[in-house]
């Protein structure tokens, strides 16, 4: 009898089967007193019939399914040839993609290949109000797909360039939205010298604020390394979090800020208003979004982001060089903070209100998602990775097919990114020392060195 | 002591219990090629990260004195700053930048004591391109001096190591020193590579009028090279002299048998 049970069909099955009721049970509706068997009962049968003669309970679906994917697998196993057709047929689409890839490589190697790129990517957003002409589509094109690329960009310095792991970004994105509440006087506290600014005004001020808590911020906590750093900068934008929320005088607490005025602009003769319409506000972050491409770009190929790319490499070979680390980092960290400072702006402008709870960990976690996606350290990997995601985001707010559940999207998401770890590790689109170093790591490079620094000094080091 | 390059006084450097370097003094005139050897765990990689402000030794004094008279108090003083001095320096275990080339590795400490320029990066103004230009010019110059031009755009992990070696070394001239330390420069390298290595270290001096402060366990290249020596055993200095006093010294040959099998007697052989 136990034989049956060691059998290794009869434990695939079974495995598979025990790995379905688990998910039965992680994706049902949350049991309660009076029916704790819901995670298996639950709402999903429902949705599910047979051409209408029945409906099954949910876990003899999950049953069924799980019955039919370990059949597929043996079935695929032990049939030689469809086994073989299976892998021939991997090992042509992973050709194809292999060679679409190399021409992205070539066009992108190219400068002309690269600019042409990037005007048709500017030409795209000049004309894309054109082409989606609906007002709920272009809000929201605004504020989830051209403000977060703008974010992404910024902490693309700070963890692309730079390698500090920053996962309390939001943080000086609040700063910025904070700030254009306080110039314009939505706030409890007075606004700055008492007069209330022009939004327009709060541009500035959002930026330069930011940046000075990004040095603020970066002084004391950049000398941490690695996992260390990660958790301050947690700490962080969980502080000002928990301020926005809780400091009533100043921030107006969970309820958020008084309403903010509309951006405008009065400077002699030009005069503009925008107003409710998304398309002036798009228009501005897009001429914004390509400013800061351009500035970051020549910024990576200076010596700053050579010294950058030295420090992310080799902290204390970088020292010997003459390169101060802490400068470049807390250099990286304001430079990053800048562009959140502005995003700030711009959605608290036209969003007219600012409340806490869009300020949570999990927004820093999604810019860090996009960063990761698109490939660390590569501008254009950025803001491609933005385009897909957020545009992903987007099209399932504006246009959901019947089958979706809004509460589903993260897991698609993450689904999304697990792929992608497992096949491009390095991103999209990822920067070439960047790839280089993953493909190192991956072959032994970085273990070997590693492997040599742990000489008779390096004891000593860690008691230092 | 007028022109001494690196004055080290009675330095004693403490981990806890363990005490690394203790009661040392030395120092190194200018122009000179001077050698500190001695068995694994003397004390000699210590000695080195406390020159180059890695480590803060608990008493004693070093001082560096740059071409103009300048004196530098090392000990206290970052990293940074002391290469700013004009103090470079090799590590035992290569540390390139792996991912980057080799015209780039070497750009790097070219350019590292431009001022902060931030801004100039970003809006790429006139002075930033000249700066530019005039840093790669520098890196050319310096990869034909030490034998890389064909290899300047090889992704540095993909050099030998003889090659890294000399990579390494010049991207620590490329800081514009007038001194070089170099940390056990010759190991891993073949015999051929390492001669290469000794008449490189020889021209650094000759004609790039760098010092060189050299720790290392080829007792060949040691004794070819150096005009000084120091030994050091357990952190402390326990001779010093030319090659040929050092090679007679009793004290010495002790703390190399004591050490090792491989004695500094046979060696030098």
């Amino acid at each position: 009898m136990l034989r049956v049970f060691q059998h290794h069909m009869v434990k695939r099955v079974a495995g598979a089967i025990l790995i379905g009721l688990l998910v039965l049970v992680m994706t049902g509706p949350q049991g309660n007193g009076s029916e704790p068997t819901s995670g298996f009962t639950g709402s999903f049968s429902e949705h599910m019939s047979f051409f209408g003669f029945f409906t099954p309970p949910r876990w003899i679906t999950f049953a069924l399914l799980a019955l039919v994917l370990s059949l597929l697998v043996m079935f695929a196993k032990y049939s030689h040839r469809a086994w073989r057709r299976a892998q021939e047929s991997g090992a042509a689409a992973a050709r194809a993609v292999a060679s679409a890839a190399a021409r992205v490589k070539y066009v992108r190697s190219r400068r002309s290949g690269r600019y042409s790129g990037y005007a048709l990517l500017v030409l795209l957003g000049i004309f894309l109000p054109r082409i989606i002409t609906s007002q709920s589509w272009q809000t929201n094109i605004v504020q989830l797909v051209a403000v977060y690329i703008l974010l992404a960009i910024g902490l693309n310095v700070v963890t692309g360039f730079a390698g500090l792991l920053d996962l309390g970004f939001v943080a000086f994105y609040a700063i910025g939205a904070y700030t254009t509440a306080w110039v314009t006087g939505a706030l409890p506290t007075s606004p700055p010298f008492g007069i209330h600014f022009n939004t327009f005004f709060a541009i500035p001020f959002a930026i330069i604020l930011a940046m000075a808590f990004g040095v603020v911020l970066g002084i004391p906590t950049l000398r941490l390394r690695g996992d260390y750093l990660a958790i301050v900068t947690l700490g962080f934008g969980e502080i000002i979090f928990i301020f926005a929320n809780n400091l009533y005088g100043i921030t107006g607490g969970s309820t958020g800020t008084n309403q903010i005025p509309y951006l405008s602009v009065h400077l002699g003769p030009l005069k503009y208003l925008w107003g409710l319409t998304p398309q002036p506000y798009y228009y501005l972050t897009l001429a914004f979004i390509v400013l800061f491409l351009m500035i970051f770009s020549s910024l990576e190929h200076s010596r700053v982001g050579r010294a950058w790319v030295a420090i992310r490499e080799d902290e204390v070979a970088a020292e010997s060089l003459g390169i101060y680390p802490l400068k470049y980092k807390v250099m990286a960290f304001a430079i990053g903070a800048a562009s959140a400072g502005f995003a700030g702006v711009i959605t608290a402008s036209q969003t007219l209100f600012v409340t806490p709870p869009t300020f949570s960990l999990s927004f820093s976690i999604n810019i860090l998602v996009l960063v990761i996606f698109g490939g660390m350290g590569s501008i254009a990997g950025v803001v491609v990775g933005g385009l897909v995601i957020q545009g992903f985001v987007v099209y399932m707010i504006q246009s959901p097919p019947a089958w979706y559940n809004p509460a589903d999207l993260y897991m698609y998401l993450g689904a999304l990114l697990i792929v992608m770890m497992i096949f491009r590790p390095a991103g999209l689109l990822p920067s070439r020392r960047r790839l280089r170093e993953v493909t190192q790591v991956e072959s032994g490079v970085a273990r070997d060195q590693m492997l040599t620094h742990i000489g008779p000094h390096n004891r000593v080091e860690e008691e230092l | 002591m007028v022109d001494n390059l690196f004055d080290v006084q009675n330095v004693t450097l403490r981990f806890g219990g363990v005490v690394s370097l203790n009661d040392v003094t030395l120092s190194q005139k200018r122009g000179e090629i001077l050698a500190i050897i001695g068995p694994n765990g003397a004390g000699k990689t210590s000695l080195f990260n406390s020159l180059t402000g890695v480590y803060t030794p608990q008493q004693g004094s070093i001082t560096f004195t740059d071409a103009k008279g300048k004196r530098y108090s090392v000990i206290g003083k970052k990293p940074y700053r002391v290469s700013a001095a004009g103090v470079a320096r090799t590590f035992q275990a290569s540390r390139m930048f792996s991912a980057m080339t080799t015209f780039e590795n070497v750009k790097i400490g070219a350019e590292s004591h431009r001022g902060l320029g931030a801004v100039g990066a970003m809006l790429k103004g006139p002075a930033t391109r000249r700066d530019e230009v005039r840093s790669d010019a520098a890196t050319r110059d310096l990869l034909e001096f030490v034998g890389l031009t064909s290899q300047s755009n090889v992704i540095a992990a993909s050099l030998n190591y003889g090659a890294r070696r000399r990579l390494e070394i010049a991207r620590a001239l490329a800081t514009r020193p007038q001194v070089l330390l170099l940390d056990e420069p010759a190991a891993g390298t073949n015999p051929a590579e390492k001669n290469d290595l000794t008449e490189l270290i020889r021209r650094v001096r000759d004609e790039m009028n760098v010092s060189i402060l050299l720790i290392e366990h080829d007792m060949k290249l040691v004794m070819a090279l150096a005009e000084r020596l120091y030994v050091l055993n357990f952190g402390s200095v326990i001779a010093q002299g030319t090659p040929e006093e050092i090679r007679a010294n009793p004290a010495v040959i002790e703390a190399y048998l004591g050490a090792s099998d491989t004695g500094i007697a046979e060696e030098s052989k």
